[in-house]
């Protein structure tokens, strides 16, 4: 299925979570785990939600409460799961691979809902989505990211997806937070951010963990704020209806000021929205491909 | 306030930018060079100083001094190392972060450079730490600081011995256009170390240094250097090895400067005598082979600058067993007449000398002055190369008498010395 195909059903998705009866049956009888390794309130809500409004039986997988706190290994887990004949397995673990390493595990579809630094590939998708819908269209759009790209896989996903949609991708991150060697894939870098967002349609922000802002890759907060952190003053540096994205969760004052998440410009919370429908259509394009689907 | 045009007439003009050398007069106005040359004889409105055949150049820049203040001022103040500089003929000090609190937040360096500009006649331009408390964990914020007026970034006295942490701190500096530099001198192989390792310090029954404390960390930072692309002055070498690891990265076209001290090109261990602790310092004095590579360095170009290292001890600090005493030595006022030295023997000709006291501090901090050209700064002096004299410590204009040159006899002192246009020093009138 190409991509924007997927985009359009995450339209009709949009639909089916604005009306009171949200219910559809594409998923009916089928099994979903949601197995998080990794903590993350707004994904795992987000395709629990998703999932359910498709009629599948959700179901989340607590890693704390889990075997894998017992000692036992990834592949391990993967076995014991798929024993239980799941139909679909959402997978977000801390180590980038490890999805792809799951996946040969088990007999079921497996969605990667984020592996270390390496792929976020529905939030791409939802932040195309979103892109799309406020602005007609993703090819020919300056976008610039943000921030800690180094540790990012929001960025790398969105690097793939929009760049192959058409967008002009521009990375803008003090070197320290950018992966060595990035360059070589041909998006420009910028580590003055005035600069990197000059011309920008939509400025995509990155969550900066605070480990990594005491005087490790960053000095400070204060300082990452004066230099990468997105103000109205900075943001006026970019097309004049740029807007402005955050794959959440934000920390507000560090890479990005209250009045430009909360304003006018800002689609985060859109983004949310946008969430729900991508996984859904996801999963519901999964399905058709399920056996007996 | 705009002061009255100032002549220098029958001058002997030494660029050091240039290497040109040439009899005539200066014009100095409104802070700045207005006009140059042989011709120059007359201006109207102007005082006259007639300068009787003495050198007249850019005022000297180091880049390395250390000041009390904060939380020292019995040692040195911005006040009396101001005035100090002014009479050895230095005219921009940098001052290293090594104080109390350390020089590592904006507001500290916002302190400093409102305090130099009230208190003292030179410029005086804080170096900020490189790390948070001069710990060599956590860098510093280079960006606020380099806004709030650092000039540079430098953990003093102190070496950052996690590679990684230098590296993050390269790779961050590069993106602000910040320089680093940095004191090569590994802490874990200098140990209980507090001279050259080698005979001299076992007869005295010193514990020594090696000279692989200075090469193994200049090594590594060229490493560093070259996977950052950080611009990085390497503060003070000691020894020839040192030399030969900054020649190599020159040649390899590394963004690599580096300085020597005036004391390592004056003098070697054999002048600690019997425990003389005024010559206890950091780096430690080498034999008298490696001092004659600091000179053959200086003179090839692979070493770029020379720094006083002023830095002042009081008498408690000093009149202690060798191995108990501080580190380091006053140097401000005896730079240029210690300098000259080297002009005295053949070893370097006076325009080079002047460079690496001059041009080259300017071109590596990124200042307009250590040039004559129209339009630089009027940071200048006026000095006889050839005045004789025999230093008095009480004659020190510092707060602190550390002085490794009392009593030598030294050749060239510093006549007048003025900054922006106005005369802060002047021996004539003493």
């Amino acid at each position: 299925m190409d991509i924007q195909a997927l985009l359009d059903l995450a339209d009709q998705q949009v639909e089916v979570s604005r009306q009171i009866e949200k219910r559809k049956t594409s998923l009916l009888g089928r099994t979903q785990i949601n197995l998080f390794f990794e903590p993350s309130t707004r994904t795992q809500s987000s395709f629990e939600i998703a999932g359910k409004r498709l009629g599948a039986d959700v179901m989340n997988m607590a890693v704390a409460s889990s075997s894998v706190k017992k000692g036992e290994t990834l592949i391990d887990t993967a076995a014991t799961l798929n024993a239980m004949r799941p139909d679909i397995i959402v997978v977000r673990h801390h180590a980038a691979g490890a999805v792809h390493l799951l996946a040969q595990k088990v007999d079921c579809a497996v969605v990667n809902a984020g592996d270390g630094a390496h792929e976020h590939p529905t939030q791409a998708l939802l932040d195309a989505l979103t892109i799309r819908r406020n602005k007609g269209r993703i090819e020919g759009l300056v976008v610039a990211i943000c921030g800690d790209i180094l540790h990012s896989r929001v960025a790398r996903s969105n690097m793939i997806l929009l760049a192959a949609m058409g967008a002009q991708v521009r990375l803008v991150a003090p070197t320290n937070l950018l992966p060595p060697g990035i360059a070589r894939l041909g998006f420009p870098t910028f580590t003055d951010m005035r600069k990197g967002l000059e011309g920008a349609d939509i400025v995509m922000m990155l969550r900066l963990q605070r480990e990594r802002m005491n005087g490790s890759f960053v000095p400070s907060v204060k300082e990452y704020f004066r230099f990468y952190g997105l103000d109205q003053e900075k943001l006026s540096f970019a097309k004049p209806d740029a807007l402005v994205m955050h794959p959440g969760p934000m920390n507000r004052g560090v890479e990005i000021s209250s009045d430009v998440a909360d304003g006018a410009q800002s689609l985060i919370r859109e983004q949310v929205e946008m969430g729900v429908a991508v996984r859904m259509a996801v999963l519901e394009a999964l399905a058709s491909h399920l056996p007996n689907g | 306030m705009s002061m009255k045009p100032i002549l220098f007439t029958n001058a002997r003009l030494i660029d050091p930018d240039t290497g040109r050398e040439q009899a005539g007069g200066l014009l100095a106005h409104d802070g700045v060079i207005r006009d140059l040359g042989p011709q120059l004889t007359q201006a109207a409105d102007a005082d006259v100083i007639d300068c009787g055949g003495q050198v007249l150049a850019p005022g000297l820049i180091d880049m390395r001094a250390f000041i009390g203040e904060p939380g020292g001022p019995y040692r040195e103040t911005l006040k009396s190392a101001g005035e100090a500089a002014a009479a050895g003929g230095v005219t921009t000090v940098v001052s290293m972060p090594d104080t109390s609190p350390a020089l590592d937040d904006p507001a500290v360096i916002d302190f400093i450079v409102r305090r130099a500009r009230d208190t003292s006649v030179v410029n005086i331009l804080p170096a900020a730490a490189l790390t948070k408390g001069l710990k060599g964990e956590e860098m510093a914020e280079i960006g606020r600081l380099k806004e709030a007026g650092a000039i540079m970034f430098t953990d003093g006295a102190r070496s950052v011995t996690n590679a990684q942490v230098m590296r993050r701190a390269l790779t961050y500096a590069r993106d602000f256009d910040a320089l680093i530099v940095h004191h090569v001198e590994d802490p874990n192989l200098v140990g209980q170390g507090v001279m050259n390792e080698g005979e001299f310090a076992s007869r005295l029954g010193l514990p020594g240094i090696p000279r692989e404390a200075e090469t193994i960390l200049l090594e590594r930072d060229m490493r560093l250097v070259r996977l950052t692309g950080a611009r990085y002055h390497a503060a003070m070498i000691s020894c020839a090895d040192s030399a030969e690891i900054v020649r190599t990265a020159k040649a390899k076209g590394l963004p690599v400067t580096c300085g020597v001290s005036i004391n390592h090109l004056s003098l070697n261990e054999n002048d600690i005598g019997d425990y003389r602790t005024f010559l206890k310092l950091s780096p430690p004095l080498r034999d008298e082979d490696d001092r004659q590579a600091m000179i053959e360095a200086l003179t090839d170009g692979t070493i770029d600058v020379i720094v006083s290292d002023h830095n002042p001890q009081d008498v408690e600090n000093k009149r202690l067993p060798f191995a108990e005493a501080a580190d380091g030595a006053v140097g401000l006022e005896t730079l240029l007449s210690a300098a000259l030295r080297l002009v005295h023997s053949d070893r370097i000709s006076l325009p080079k000398l002047l460079r690496a006291l001059s041009t080259k501090p300017a071109e590596i901090l990124g200042l307009p002055s250590g040039r004559l050209k129209v339009g630089a700064p009027a940071d200048l002096i006026l000095f006889d190369p050839e005045a004789p004299y025999v230093l008095d410590k009480r004659d020190l204009k510092s707060l602190s008498k550390n002085s490794p040159f009392d009593e030598a006899r030294l050749e060239g002192q510093v006549t007048i010395t003025m900054v922006a246009g106005r005369i802060v020093f002047d021996r004539r009138s003493i």
